[in-house]
């Protein structure tokens, strides 16, 4: 079975690095499948997960945005933070997500409420990738 | 000449002292060893990321706001400096290059603002009615990109909403243990891209400008936490460099007040055998 080469940077380090079957994931332009041999794209990231497919199981990266950058026998993710299922800290998001429902409900001026919109946002998608781990 | 007691007392407080500063020096040490472990790790995200910025912005004529120079009317300036002194000349060979650099560019105060992060640079503008837009204070010593992150984004946001026309970093870049530069890096608009040799050509999902719309801003954030790295292994490595020059003099002081304790110690001995001889020689 040809494989890609996979890579998660953020800026507090590399996350991933494997080879894998297959990377899906949730584009901005909506779900995106690669596979070896796939032509040179670029493309920003929704908040969400990588699946990788490896050796029959399915890997989950929870990333907070960021873009993807794809060439023929490499795939790179850029985010600003990403985590592997396993290493969530489900006491954290749980804390985040609470913090960010109060300041929705709290109804600040209009940057606020975007920013908590997405803080809750990342919260819940790390609690439900760690939820399928 | 100072008496036997107070040069004792003397030595003591300086033997403490030195103490203290060695093992500053030695916390120093090792916090200066996770910040360059740190800067490293960052290192593939920053080549990453310059690689695919170069390579989106430079292959076309996109005209992205962040990329295009535009008449300056207010000039922004992302000082980082420490939270705590005790660093030498770190902090003020920094704040002295900016404020200098105000001076001679500008003529009121509506022509910039300060963007500070660590509380002697907050301190030190304040103190002189300086405008500070934004701050951060109390960052850890290891910071994570989560802690900057808004700060970060907000400034990248000033620029983008029109608050500042051009946005300037200070900081000081690191050289080795006793060497650290300041640095003014421009920051945005975003000039100073390099293109590569060998250039892909990607296909864009769903457009080559709304990618520029995330990824622009995300590689400005970026810069912020590079420098923001950079400077803090300086500042550990000038605190390493401060605190062992002071070990070093308190040493040095330690030794000349034992010679003069000894000389001091001794001219009371010989007095004291100069007054037993000339009392025994008096009863006979």
């Amino acid at each position: 079975m040809k494989t890609i080469k996979v890579n998660v940077v953020t800026p507090d380090g590399p996350v991933y690095e494997a080879d894998v079957e297959m990377v899906s994931t949730k584009a901005k332009s909506g779900e995106l499948g690669i596979l070896p041999g796939h032509i040179p794209l670029v493309a920003p990231l929704e908040i969400g997960s990588i699946r990788l497919k490896k050796d029959g199981k399915t890997e989950l990266i929870a990333v907070s945005g960021g873009f993807l950058e794809v060439r023929p026998d490499k795939v790179t993710v850029l985010a600003q933070a990403a985590e592997k299922a396993e290493d969530i800290d489900v006491v954290r998001a749980q804390a985040a997500k609470e913090r960010a429902e109060r300041r929705l409900e709290a109804k600040q001026d209009h940057i606020d409420f975007k920013r908590a919109e997405l803080a809750l946002r990342r919260a819940i998608n790390r609690l439900e990738i760690a939820g399928k781990r | 000449m100072a008496s036997l007691r107070d040069i004792k007392t003397r030595i003591n407080s300086t033997k403490k002292t030195s103490q203290i500063t060695k093992a500053m020096e030695m916390v120093s040490a090792s916090k200066l060893h996770r910040a360059e472990t740190n800067a490293k790790s960052f290192v593939p995200y920053m080549e990453k990321i310059q690689e695919v910025v170069a390579n989106i912005s430079l292959g076309s004529s996109v005209n992205h706001p962040m990329l295009v120079k535009r008449p300056v009317k207010k000039t922004g300036y992302l000082v980082i400096t420490s939270d705590r002194g005790l660093a030498g000349a770190y902090n003020s060979n920094i704040l002295r290059a900016v404020y200098q650099t105000i001076q001679e560019r500008h003529k009121s105060t509506d022509e910039y603002a300060i963007i500070a992060i660590g509380r002697m640079g907050l301190n030190f503008f304040q103190k002189r009615n300086i405008p500070v837009v934004l701050n951060i204070t109390g960052l850890p010593d290891q910071p994570s990109f989560a802690d900057i992150k808004r700060i970060a984004s907000q400034t990248v946001g000033m620029f983008a909403d029109g608050t500042f026309d051009e946005l300037y970093m200070y900081y000081n870049h690191f050289v080795s243990a006793i060497q650290q530069d300041v640095t003014e890096r421009k920051l945005l608009p975003l000039t100073d891209l390099v293109a590569e040799k060998k250039r892909t050509s990607y296909e864009f999902e769903p457009s080559q400008e709304e990618i520029l719309e995330v990824l622009l801003p995300q590689y400005a954030e970026s810069l912020i936490y590079g420098a923001l790295l950079d400077a803090k292994a300086s500042e550990h490595a000038a605190r390493m460099t401060a605190m062992k020059n002071a070990t070093d003099n308190a040493k040095e002081l330690i030794r000349t007040l034992t010679l003069s304790y000894n000389r001091a110690r001794q001219a009371a001995i010989t007095q004291e055998i100069t007054e037993i001889v000339a009392g025994a020689n008096a009863l006979q």
